[in-house]
């Protein structure tokens, strides 16, 4: 395995990382605020489907973008409305969401392109293009002849969408937002003991609802990059459990920023591996492809277990506020 | 006491969350530019309107029995089993297990001891997952859908590399012994001298989950275990005052849980495909959710709810192969369903109560301001016991 190898993986794995990274920083938001979100599997494929159509029939990314957002907040305004307003459980919500998402992103896109369920291809400006940072290497050939630091500036460094910098520049953000503002104080509040908040003159239902709002955007970033980015337009089902994983990654994360980054950058280089060679034998041992597929899954379980440092969420966490009378 | 009559509980609240998700789903209809009436009446024609359509509708009311039931023994201890789905995937397993490598002189013992081995693999499949909750404090939606897609990586390991014979390319495990069919509904009625087609749809397996039904009556309502499994779900510290251990009713009633969403696979594998391959659940786990919602828990209503939802996937195939709506309008209706009866019940039952309160003032003399509606305060835990998520 020579360097090149090595950074075309890690270039992958910022790859798989970002949609990851914006869903979990997206849970993170929710939970924080006292409501568990396992619709983000959901908001996202809602926002892939929109984003693509909407940038298709615009010719705008863009503006597909925006779409895609919308539609993703929507889905957030009913999870809100469902666990806020009518505290109704906020699990059963998200798996709701999840199914309507299914559902709903195939029947639209049958109706309005009847290709199966699929949009068109997107080109030009209806995706979000890879930027090329002044002075990198574009050309492969040329990439081979270079050294390892023009490799490393040109391959992991340059050439993403501008969705890759920004979903990097969400995590400090969400830091700063989280534990520099009164905003982020508050929020934080909210979700490990809503009646102190309450009871200091601060709306705990507007709060919770702008968490799941932010939620909602991220979300809507996230499904925007997958289909107008990664790839060029919506195919059923796409974000393939990515929600899911994110929420993996939020739980291994322990609800915090910088540790989510990681997390995604850990469970995305476990998917680049896999993409990048078949079987991998490790110690004399071949490890299987389905292994590698369910290491997130069963790292997160270990996580959860306590046995390698205790994940604690937050306190009021998936309770209804009920104010007192 | 009671804001609103049983019967109002019971039947109008679901009753009434059905038709507002009925309603939603001909707007989405009628949104796509298809009618809704002409919609239903092909579902209709499709399911029950024949000898085959009832076949296939009662075929996948048996899954979506044992899913249910699966849903609805772990809501009564309060438990959010989502993981039905892996579940049934170890069932599935136990079941070829079972039928490949032990021989059996006749169908009848093969189908006792594949729906053993369906449900001892479902079970142990919760039980990691049951004993985290209860031990570790771990989340157990969490833990089970992180065991959703571990049995996933495991059946299309095992079923791509041990369990397929030489020679077939897709991941499946070899057929089970023709012996091992078993004897549908329909060829039973052609016995009996009935015009029915010989198809491997909705087989013995139906009755093993009417059976089912009543054991889990008998279990919660009946025995000493299902009191104890009742209590614990109503209130953690009264069950723990009263001598019942957490830790014994998680794990059991998560075991139980298992078990039932494992016996599905005795009908998908042994009843339909007699093989096992990669996707034999298709999501019926999930669905167990919807069908024990909207059956209130209770054994009787689930097997009307899974009737309903038997009737919803077949009639959708139907309405998938005739028209041009896509099959995935079921899974909308389905989203519906559990958005309505589960996320925003409170949206039909603080109106409804509200409206009996209002009724029951004019008759009698004023009384007391009754508990405010909404969801049950949780339990005070004692400090430092913070459920995980």
């Amino acid at each position: 395995m020579d360097f090149l190898t090595i950074i075309q993986v890690l270039d992958g794995t910022v790859r798989l990382a970002i949609p990851l990274l914006l869903a979990c920083l997206a849970g993170l938001f929710s939970e924080r605020a006292g409501i568990f979100d396992i619709g983000l599997e959901g908001k996202m494929l809602m926002a892939a489907f929109f984003s693509a159509a909407v940038a298709y029939t615009s010719g705008n990314a863009w503006v597909g973008l925006l779409a895609g957002i919308a539609s993703s907040m929507v889905l957030s305004a009913v999870h809100g409305l469902a666990s806020i307003t009518f505290r109704g459980n906020q699990l059963i919500s998200g798996v709701a969401i999840n199914f309507l998402a299914l559902g709903l992103t195939v029947l639209i896109a049958q109706d309005w392109f009847g290709q199966g369920g699929r949009t068109p291809s997107l080109s030009g400006a209806a995706r979000f293009d890879s930027i090329d940072l002044p002075g990198a290497i574009t050309r492969i050939r040329d990439m081979r002849d270079a050294g390892p630091l023009m490799q490393f500036y040109s391959e992991l460094i340059s050439g993403h969408s501008i969705l890759v910098y920004l979903g990097f520049l969400t995590v400090p953000i969400t830091w700063w937002v989280l534990f520099r503002t009164r905003f982020g104080l508050r929020l934080r509040a909210v979700g490990e003991n809503p009646e102190a908040v309450d009871t200091a003159g601060v709306s705990v239902v507007g709060l919770r609802f702008a968490a799941v709002a932010i939620c909602g955007l991220l979300c809507g970033i996230a499904g925007a990059y997958l289909s107008t980015a990664i790839q060029a337009g919506f195919t059923k089902g796409m974000t393939a459990d990515r929600g899911y994983i994110a929420l993996a990654a939020l739980i291994f994360a322990k609800w915090r920023p910088w540790y989510a980054l990681y997390a995604c950058l850990l469970f995305g280089l476990f998917f680049a591996i896999d993409n990048r060679f078949q079987n991998i034998t490790l110690l004399g041992f071949q490890l299987p492809v389905q292994f590698m597929q369910s290491l997130p899954y069963i790292l997160t379980v270990v996580i959860l277990a306590g046995f390698v440092g205790k994940a604690i969420p937050p306190r009021a966490g998936g309770e209804p506020y009920v104010k007192e009378r | 006491m009671d804001v609103m009559p049983k019967w109002a509980e019971v039947i109008l609240v679901p009753l009434i969350s059905l038709i507002l998700a009925a309603l939603l789903s001909a707007v989405v209809i009628l949104a796509i530019g298809e009618n809704p009436i002409k919609a239903v009446s092909i579902m209709v024609d499709g399911s029950i309107g024949g000898v085959r359509g009832w076949g296939y509708t009662l075929y996948y009311a048996t899954n979506f029995i044992f899913t249910g039931l699966c849903v609805s023994v772990a809501f009564h201890a309060r438990l959010f089993n989502i993981g039905g789905e892996g579940q049934a995937m170890l069932g599935g397993l136990g079941v070829a297990l079972v039928l490949l490598y032990i021989p059996f002189p006749h169908w009848s013992l093969a189908l006792v001891a594949a729906s053993i081995g369906a449900a001892l693999f479902g079970a142990l499949w919760a039980l990691i997952p049951a004993w985290l909750q209860a031990a570790r404090g771990s989340h157990i939606v969490i833990t089970t859908i992180m065991f959703n897609f571990m049995a996933a990586g495991l059946l299309n390991y095992l079923l791509s590399n041990t369990l397929k014979p030489a020679g077939q390319s897709d991941p499946a495990s070899a057929k089970f012994d023709a012996a091992y069919d078993l004897p549908t509904l329909n060829s039973i009625l052609t016995d009996l001298g009935f015009q029915a087609a010989r198809d491997d749809s909705v087989n013995v397996t139906f009755l093993l989950a009417i059976a089912a039904c009543f054991a889990v009556w008998f279990l919660l309502w009946r025995t000493r275990l299902g009191f104890q499994i009742r209590s614990f779900g109503q209130s953690e510290t009264a069950a723990k005052y009263a001598g019942i251990s957490p830790l014994k009713i998680t794990v059991i009633a998560m075991l139980i849980s298992g078990g039932l969403a494992g016996l599905m696979a005795v009908n998908t594998a042994m009843g339909e495909q007699e093989r096992l391959v990669l996707n034999s659940v298709e999501g019926a786990g999930f669905i167990g959710i919807a069908v024990a919602l909207m059956g209130r828990n209770h054994p009787f209503g689930v097997f009307l709810a899974a009737l309903l939802f038997g009737f919803l996937y077949q009639g959708g195939a139907e309405l998938a192969l005739w028209t041009s709506i896509p099959r995935e309008l079921i899974t909308v209706i389905q989203a519906l369903v559990i958005l309505f009866t589960g996320a925003l019940d409170n949206m039909v039952r603080t109106p409804l109560a509200n409206l009996f309160l209002h009724l029951r003032k004019g008759k009698e003399p004023p009384e007391t301001a009754p508990p405010p509606p909404g969801p049950k305060r949780p339990d005070h835990e004692p400090e430092g016991t913070v459920k995980e998520a």
